[in-house]
């Protein structure tokens, strides 16, 4: 976990850096679990293909959940996140090896909001595609 | 089969309530890979003003994709599950969902609408203490891909 920082201390437009993610199919599996989602696509590489995708893809969410934990390691342990959404617009394809697949987030600060809050524009990509969209976090800062 | 336009608008029953543990929040937590404390420390969620330990922010999927999915298997929606993808996901939180709450999970149909061939469905879903306190809201699109 990072260090705290304070909404004072927070400039609109400063780039937060890339953290890469990785995502294997064991990640999958544990994610089926945890979240209740079993969806085969997520597991199963012969009905991945069977339904025209290029392998097991991860669970939209899982890659979200990595976008979230990029905007928490960055915000320290006393923010709060008030508002998260992302449009899911490309696929995370996990082939069965040992490396696997990584997700790249990056982000930066678009706005400085009332209420000490701060609006975190995302960025995600694998395997070069952008897999998030319209992704924006805010946190509400010390 | 086409869906069923005249579910928008309808407000589904609240689920029963969900008790958010320590031990789900900690295995959600080791399954997205990420060792923040406040998910964990019951101690270092204290520090850092929190009841207890707190959830991670995608946690609340959990509770309101079982509302909702018992929602959407309603056979006069006509929603062909073996179609669909996760469009996009969108929370709204009032505070972090924390161990120790008891939720319930209230789904309204807000919108259905074509896309070219596909067919997106959008929902909210409230996720509100047995007390009545809103802690999270959910806005959910799902894509029924056109065959």
């Amino acid at each position: 976990m990072s260090d705290q920082i304070s909404y004072d201390s927070v400039e609109m437009g400063a780039a937060i850096p890339v953290v890469s993610y990785p995502v294997t199919r064991l990640s999958l599996v544990k994610y089926c679990g945890a979240s209740g989602d079993f969806n085969v696509i997520h597991w199963n590489e012969r009905i991945a293909k069977s339904v025209g995708l290029p392998d097991v893809i991860a669970h939209g969410m899982f890659t979200m959940a990595q976008a979230g934990r990029f905007v928490t390691d960055w915000a320290g342990p006393r923010a709060v996140v008030t508002e998260f959404g992302v449009r899911f617009s490309s696929m995370v394809v996990v082939p069965d090896n040992d490396a696997g697949a990584s997700i790249e987030v990056s982000g930066q600060v678009e706005e400085k909001l009332a209420g000490n809050q701060v609006s975190i524009a995302l960025t995600a990509r694998s395997a070069d595609a952008k897999v998030l969209t319209r992704a924006r976090a805010v946190v509400r800062l010390p | 089969m086409a869906i069923n336009r005249a579910f928008v608008g309808r407000v589904f029953p609240p689920s029963d309530p969900y008790e958010v543990s320590r031990v789900k929040i900690a295995e959600f937590a080791a399954a997205i890979g990420d060792p923040n404390p406040l998910y964990r420390d019951r101690a270092a969620a204290q520090a850092a003003g929190h009841a207890d330990v707190i959830a991670p922010p995608t946690f609340p999927i959990v509770i309101t994709m079982a509302g909702s999915g018992a929602a959407l298997a309603d056979p006069d929606l006509g929603l062909n599950y073996a179609m669909v993808v996760h469009g996009e996901q969108r929370f709204s939180y009032a505070r972090p969902l924390t161990a120790g709450d008891v939720v319930t999970a209230q789904v309204t149909i807000t919108d259905i609408r074509d896309a070219g061939r596909n067919v997106m469905l959008t929902t909210s879903t409230d996720l509100r203490t047995v007390d009545g306190e809103l802690v999270c809201t959910a806005a959910s699109t799902i894509v029924e891909r056109g065959a």
